[in-house]
């Protein structure tokens, strides 16, 4: 009996480590809320793929990406990733790279665009939602743009002709005190300038198909850790049931 | 029939005795297994010490693999790294395995530590297996810490940057001391490659070497138990402590258990959550190392946060530096700071019970406040915290005196 006892102790003292780091981990509210995306979609997925290769690929490379593992995953053919999706790429193993040369964008844009293997894992799939749903007219910018989440950003509204271009309206908001007046800036909100060829709906989910397909790129194998991991864990139970069998079984005689 | 074995020249006895009249075998295996006897009153703090030498074993042998593939050289270290997580067989799993086998050696060695605290197996006869587990302690912290830097992502340089940069803070040979620990003006290539040298053979190999001496020194005085009695007291006639059980097989049938439980815990982390949340592989760490930019809050991985609270909580970086290395010291002087006369916390008085207790508490604080931004509240808090943390070992002469102790039984309580 003070074995059960003691296994539960066990778990719980261990647990207790991941339900504390699993609370501390929320990270700071984003204004346009979460990507939601749907890792196990591969339909998503596929138009995720096409949306990066037609829009992001031509300045950013994703180069620890091959196009043989999207073609298993996203259940595409040799045919289908040739003729779809590698417009800079001769063989399926090649890694995706970007069609603009560094030094250009550097000069073009100050930096050179990053490389989004892993973005996704680095900021997080909230933060690339709301960034490419955060672009707003700002005339004050050599891109005519800035952004929600990264001010100042180098890189223009590459989606423009999807999403239209919008305002973003802030609200002032003046604090008196000792040390004179504060005024802090809070979002309130978007107001559409110029329609795109898509409408709000249809945007949201043409980003959140882009996300995911960023999510899927950065960890390529978390469906397979996954899967696998169901299958040692129901293993390490079942042999659980032995050992304890065993232990009790050398232990009978203890008094 | 003795006598036609011994003609056709078939030694007698067999294989072992052929064995044993060479080397120690069977002598061996008696002296630390089946003939070594510890309390059979073991409880769920006694596994902790058989989980970090399973832990050491998986971060061996998946730290084999990973040297196979990996590329400790500036340009090419993140980029192998993440050629380990997507092109190498099995790459991803053995690289999990390795990251959190990583936290999962502090959280058994953590909770190893406070088993022997709130038992009193730091008492005598047992100080030097103390003082050897704190050196283990200490070459785990540089094995971890050298290990960190090698996948050279922002973190792991920017964190190698900040904690090699206190060395500079001792005055006069400061700046000397971090030059020769990078062996560059900054942290780069050359530093990469001594920190790979140290993490692979050198650390290790000590580490291996003090695990070994540790189980030498407690298998010459016997393991501590839950009572804190001497279970050598009290012998049957054939000289059997009455209230032990053979470490094999009543030990390792019970360990076996725990071990499991241990995988599957692990497991759960390896498959479901190998970020832990950022907490385990911080997401700036998937950035690649960049000199020329300062991830905007630089925090070391948690097992090193409770420390790095303490450093921060002073506003004088010296006198932070101290105030850490004493933190990580002060522990080794436990055996001779518990003035206590019994070891188990089972019979110790209110104080020293709430002592403890409030430890537990300041060192977990500490360590989430080491992850939060220095600034404001949270730097008071360090501050009360680091106060709270030095009070416990520094007052512990006083308040383990003055405790008041219950009577400690003859014999191990045991329910069965």
């Amino acid at each position: 009996m003070g074995n059960v006892k003691m296994l539960a102790r066990l778990l719980t003292i261990l647990a207790v480590f991941g339900v504390v780091s699993a609370h501390a981990a929320g990270g700071a509210s984003l204004p346009l809320g979460k990507a939601d995306i749907d890792p196990g979609n591969i339909n998503s997925l596929q138009r995720g793929a096409r949306n990066y290769m037609n829009y992001c690929s031509g300045c950013h490379s994703a180069k620890y990406v091959r196009f043989t593992t999207i073609g298993e995953y996203l259940e595409l053919s040799e045919e289908q990733l040739a003729d779809n999706l590698m417009f800079n790429a001769e063989k399926t193993f090649e890694t995706i790279r970007s069609a603009m040369p560094e030094a250009d964008s550097r000069r073009w844009f100050g930096v050179a665009p990053p490389d989004l293997s892993l973005m996704a894992r680095s900021k997080g799939v909230d933060y690339i939602y709301n960034f490419l749903k955060g672009f707003y007219l700002d005339p004050a910018s050599p891109t005519g743009v800035d952004n929600l989440v990264l001010t100042g950003t180098s890189m223009p509204h590459v989606l423009w002709e999807l999403q239209g271009y919008q305002d973003a309206v802030f609200l002032e908001h003046t604090d008196e005190s000792a040390d004179g007046a504060t005024t802090t800036r809070h979002f309130d909100g978007f107001e559409a300038v110029t329609a795109g060829t898509m409408d709000e709906e249809d945007y949201d989910s043409f980003v959140r198909d882009t996300v995911n397909f960023l999510a899927y790129i950065a960890e390529p194998n978390r469906a397979e850790r996954r899967m696998l991991g169901m299958w040692v864990i129901i293993y390490l139970f079942v042999f659980l049931i032995i050992a304890r069998m065993l232990k009790k079984q050398i232990w009978k005689d203890v008094s | 029939m003795a006598r036609i074995e011994a003609e056709v020249g078939k030694p007698q006895g067999g294989f072992m005795k052929w064995i044993d009249d060479r080397f120690p075998f069977t002598e061996t295996m008696k002296y630390h297994a089946t003939e070594y006897y510890a309390s059979k009153n073991f409880n769920i703090w006694y596994v902790f010490g058989v989980l970090a030498m399973v832990v050491l074993v998986i971060q061996l042998l998946t730290g084999i693999f990973l040297t196979m593939n990996y590329k400790p050289a500036a340009a090419e270290a993140f980029a192998s790294v993440e050629y380990i997580m997507r092109d190498v067989e099995w790459g991803w799993l053995i690289r999990y395995m390795h990251s959190t086998g990583a936290s999962f050696f502090f959280i058994v060695v953590y909770l190893h530590m406070f088993r022997a605290m709130l038992y009193g197996s730091y008492k005598k006869p047992r100080e030097l297996i103390w003082l050897i587990g704190m050196l283990i302690f200490f070459v785990l912290i540089a094995e971890a810490f050298a290990g960190y830097l090698l996948p050279w992502g922002q973190m792991s340089y920017w964190g190698a940057q900040v904690i090699i940069s206190l060395f500079g803070a001792i005055p006069g040979i400061g700046e000397a001391l971090v030059e020769i620990i990078r062996g560059d003006y900054s942290i780069s290539d050359i530093t990469l490659n001594r920190f790979f040298a140290l993490h692979v053979i050198a650390l290790p190999l000590a580490l291996i070497a003090l695990v070994f001496v540790h189980i030498v020194a407690l298998h010459e005085v016997g393991s501590n138990n839950p009572d804190g009695v001497d279970i050598k007291k009290h012998k049957s006639p054939d000289g059997v402590p009455l209230d032990g059980v053979a470490f094999h097989p009543y030990h390792t049938s019970k360990d076996l258990v725990a071990i499991i439980v241990f995988l599957i815990i692990f497991s759960g982390v390896v498959f479901f959550a190998p970020e832990m949340g950022g907490y385990f592989i911080e997401h700036a760490n998937f950035e690649p190392a960049n000199m020329t930019a300062t991830p905007e809050h630089i925090a070391p991985v948690w097992y090193f946060t409770p420390f790095y609270a303490i450093l921060r909580a002073v506003p004088d970086k010296l006198g932070g530096a101290i105030l850490m290395a004493a933190a990580v010291l002060l522990p080794v002087f436990l055996p001779w700071l518990d003035r206590a006369r019994v070891k188990s916390i089972r019979y110790r008085g209110w104080i020293y019970r709430s002592a403890l207790g409030t430890f537990a508490v300041t060192f977990l604080v500490l360590g989430w406040l080491g992850t939060m931004p220095a600034e404001g509240i949270y730097v008071n808090a360090a501050r009360i915290f680091t106060a709270l943390y030095f009070a416990f070992f520094l007052l512990m002469p006083y308040y383990t005196t003055v405790d008041k102790t219950k009577p400690v039984p003859d014999r191990v309580v045991y329910h069965g």
